[in-house]
């Protein structure tokens, strides 16, 4: 997908850097997934720590749900949007 | 001052997931692609480390500094919500590498580009406020 992975960086310099960032379209995608944590953490009722560190630990049904919505969200992104959003 | 008990476990828990690489875009999309056994290490040993603490300040009956029983609240049982929201989530997730946590632990680890996550994510709990009462 053209992503390189240097063991020392935490975040891909195809996005994240002020370069990717000269295209509008990388700009797009950050503010979308951005835009899609904040929407999906209210409407959820928590994240990663509330739900499914928390919530599961809590032995929270609505928290298992949850989690299998994040999943739901991160494999149809991940297999399916991947290699629409980044062709190369 | 009693401020100060926050201000250190948020600095544990930001130094933990940089240490653990919990903050690293690539073990996030590698966990969605199955590719590696870390992510779920991490937050399964969370999830037993936190499951055994809780069940034991129940039966030792621990108080927290105020002196009140140490009592999470019962999530709501909006299991559509949960779904869709949580899906909605994930998309965000898997596309930033990153959820509400990291973001800010990326900010302060001098990866200033991620304020523009920080500040759109933001905006999305916004427009959730305001569509709120006509979501499923």
């Amino acid at each position: 997908m053209g992503f390189s992975a240097p063991k020392s960086d935490l975040v891909p310099s195809e996005l994240f850097s002020l370069e990717a960032l000269k295209s509008r379209y990388n700009l797009d995608i950050l503010i979308v997934a951005g835009f899609f944590i904040g929407f999906g953490t209210r409407y959820a009722g928590g994240c990663t720590s509330g739900h499914a560190i928390t919530g599961l630990s809590n032995l929270q049904l609505p928290s298992l749900v949850a989690v299998i919505g994040f999943f739901i969200g991160g494999l149809l992104m991940t297999h399916l949007f991947f290699p629409l959003f980044f062709k190369t | 001052m009693k401020a100060l008990k926050f201000l250190f476990t948020g600095i544990f828990f930001g130094i933990v997931l940089t240490k653990s690489q919990a903050v690293s875009w690539y073990r996030i999309v590698e966990m969605f692609r199955f590719e590696s056994f870390h992510m779920y290490r991490i937050i399964g040993s969370a999830v037993v480390t936190g499951l055994i603490l809780l069940q034991l300040s129940k039966k030792m009956n621990l108080k927290t500094t105020e002196g009140n029983p140490i009592n999470l609240p019962e999530k709501a049982k909006k299991y559509k919500s949960a779904l869709l929201g949580g899906t909605i989530f994930g998309l965000g997730w898997a596309l930033a590498g990153a959820c509400p946590g990291p973001i800010f632990i990326l900010f302060g680890a001098g990866y200033y580009l991620i304020c523009i996550i920080i500040l759109s994510s933001i905006l999305g709990t916004f427009v959730y406020g305001l569509v709120a009462n006509r979501l499923p």
